[in-house]
């Protein structure tokens, strides 16, 4: 056997394992929608969100209270996190010094590593009872944004550090030359110029956001409502399938694969807005 | 940066950005140390040898979580039997044998980086009518594992590809000039310079994976028995600690004590890993 010969099967081999990525997406896609259309064969699909509620036994499937949830908790958990996650990558990146930032990072990334269950037991054990003190149910739309936030916090702080490692030193130097104050250079040069590597990092986080089920679902009291204020409880879409899918049958069942099915696409437009950034960069 | 380090703030606004950056630094860390406190206070009483060998009684009330434990090992075995070699090939593919900018290697990239942002819970779903009922796989730990190993497969390539586009060219040129085949150069050369990094990757997959309980829920399934085959149905330790504290009136204990383990086994497995990695790096490239 000659050794271009080798070389051509290997390359083709890797090739075919390679494009599994592309065929696993394609199933998913394929799947989501197969298992989606018992739910608009006799209905329009403006069901999901003129329907009267979310009555899954009489037939009706309105998402729009659990959509807005969702968006508002990942609203919410990103005002949270995306400030504090900055100043804990400039605390690593410049305030700290040297064995104290390094310390810092891996206490970071310990956080990024614990599991969402883990943040849930503790939302549910401790969380929820302290809010509990001020406005019952406790269980609420505010429980939920904190803990995403928690828990997308190492995210949006590990990502920025990266990017602001990546800023050159020489813009620094030339901020301090031209006498720019510290907060100056910080504001309105190094975080500019690590901007795609924050917004990449944002975006991240937000998929997070809207795709974490377990930690969400155990502090957000799971009513299907549209909350009035902060304090009310809330049920994320994520939550409303591990909740009902265990005995979901038929149509009920479809317009759970429906909603996983809008899930996934708001992925797939925040992938595309992303790469576009990049792009444009 | 060590120049910005020693630069002395002398301006008002200066000491505003800085005290509001210590404090969430403090905030951060604060809430870790409460946390972990937490975390210990309320399992470290239940863990105890008993807790990790006996079977579950009254529903995880009492006894312990040892076919949780062995359900959660099967679960990650089948998971890295499939994924760590359809992760490497691919890894590899893209980052030696084609452009950055071929179409095969766009669509691969695009496809990665959605899949690397489905919800876990979209896994679970997929995995639930693709593995479980189309393969008729039913809830079983195989299922289970297949459908989690979609979900790390794209952390898995990232991390891999990160780490073979960290070797330098001048090797590859090298081996070519050695006349390497491109297999050899692999075998020998780019995949043992990368071994720190696959194996820091296959680290954080590990993680993320034994942090998984949505995924699971809907393939792998509830059942708290010691599983007898691969496709019997079996309960992984995050989904135990979910069923205890919203299912068991009286289970927050033993689901801290069950948590406390998992973070244990986090832990040991990121230790492991790194020890490993640096062991390997110092046998293949110093000798090279």
């Amino acid at each position: 056997m000659s050794p271009s010969h080798t070389e051509v099967w290997l390359s083709r081999s890797l090739w075919l394992l390679a494009s599994s990525a592309v065929a696993l997406l394609l199933l998913i896609f394929l799947f989501l929608i197969n298992e989606s259309r018992l739910a608009v064969v006799d209905a329009h699909w403006l069901r999901f969100f003129n329907s009267p509620g979310w009555f899954p036994s009489a037939g009706q499937f309105n998402l729009w209270p659990m959509l807005l949830a969702t968006v508002l908790a990942t609203v919410g958990a990103l005002a949270l996190a995306v400030p504090m996650g900055l100043a804990a990558a400039l605390f690593v990146s410049f305030f700290a010094p040297a064995p104290l930032a390094t310390t810092f990072r891996r206490l970071l990334m310990l956080l990024a590593g614990i599991p969402s269950v883990v943040y849930g037991l503790w939302g549910l054990t401790v969380l929820v009872p302290l809010i509990t003190r001020v406005a019952p149910p406790g269980a609420s739309l505010l429980a939920a944004m904190l803990i995403l936030a928690v828990m997308i916090l190492p995210t949006v702080a590990l990502t920025s550090e990266a990017a602001l490692r990546t800023v050159p030193v020489n813009y620094w130097r030339g901020g301090q030359a031209l006498g720019l104050s510290a907060q100056a250079i910080l504001l309105k040069i190094a975080l500019p110029a690590a901007r795609t590597g924050i917004v990449a990092g944002v975006l991240l986080a937000t998929t997070r956001a809207l795709g974490e089920t377990m930690a969400v679902l155990m502090v957000a009291g799971n009513v299907v409502q549209v909350p009035g204020s902060i304090f009310d409880s809330v049920r994320v879409l994520t939550a409303n399938i591990a909740l009902e899918m265990a005995y979901a049958t038929d149509a009920h069942r479809a317009s759970l694969y429906v909603s996983s099915l809008m899930l996934t696409l708001v992925v797939v437009a925040i992938v595309l807005l992303g790469r576009r950034l990049e792009a444009k960069q | 940066m060590t120049a910005w380090r020693s630069l002395a703030s002398r301006r008002y606004s200066d000491h505003v950005l800085g005290a509001l950056v210590w404090l969430s630094a403090a905030i951060i860390a604060g809430f870790f140390v409460w946390l972990l406190a937490d975390m210990a206070s309320q399992g470290l009483e239940r863990v105890s040898w008993d807790f990790l060998t006996t079977e579950p009684e009254r529903s995880g009330r009492r006894g312990g979580i040892a076919p949780m434990l062995v359900s959660t090992l099967v679960v990650l075995a089948i998971t890295f039997v499939v994924a760590v070699p359809l992760g490497l090939a691919t890894a590899i593919w893209l980052s030696e044998f084609t452009r950055a900018n071929s179409p095969s290697a766009a669509a691969i990239r695009f496809s990665l980086d959605v899949l690397a942002g489905v919800p876990s819970i979209v896994y679970g779903l997929f995995g639930s009518a693709f593995f479980c009922v189309w393969l008729g796989l039913g809830y079983s730990l195989l299922a289970g594992g297949l459908t989690l190993a979609c979900m790390v497969l794209p952390i898995l390539i990232r991390t891999s590809e990160a780490g073979l586009a960290a070797v330098p060219d001048d090797w590859r040129q090298g081996a070519a000039a050695l006349g390497l085949t491109r297999w050899a150069a692999l075998r020998y050369l780019l995949l043992p310079a990368a071994a720190p990094a696959l194996t820091a990757g296959l680290m954080l997959g590990i993680g993320r994976a034994l942090a998984e309980t949505a995924v699971l829920l809907f393939t792998s399934g509830y059942v708290d028995r010691m599983p007898a085959s691969w496709l019997d149905s079996g309960r992984v330790l995050a989904v135990h600690i979910f069923d205890l504290s919203m299912n068991v009136t009286g289970g927050d204990q033993a689901a801290y004590g069950t948590a406390l383990v998992l973070l244990a086994l986090l832990l040991v497995v990121n230790g492991l890993a790194i020890a490993l990695s640096d062991r390997w790096l110092a046998r293949r490239i110093t000798h090279a």
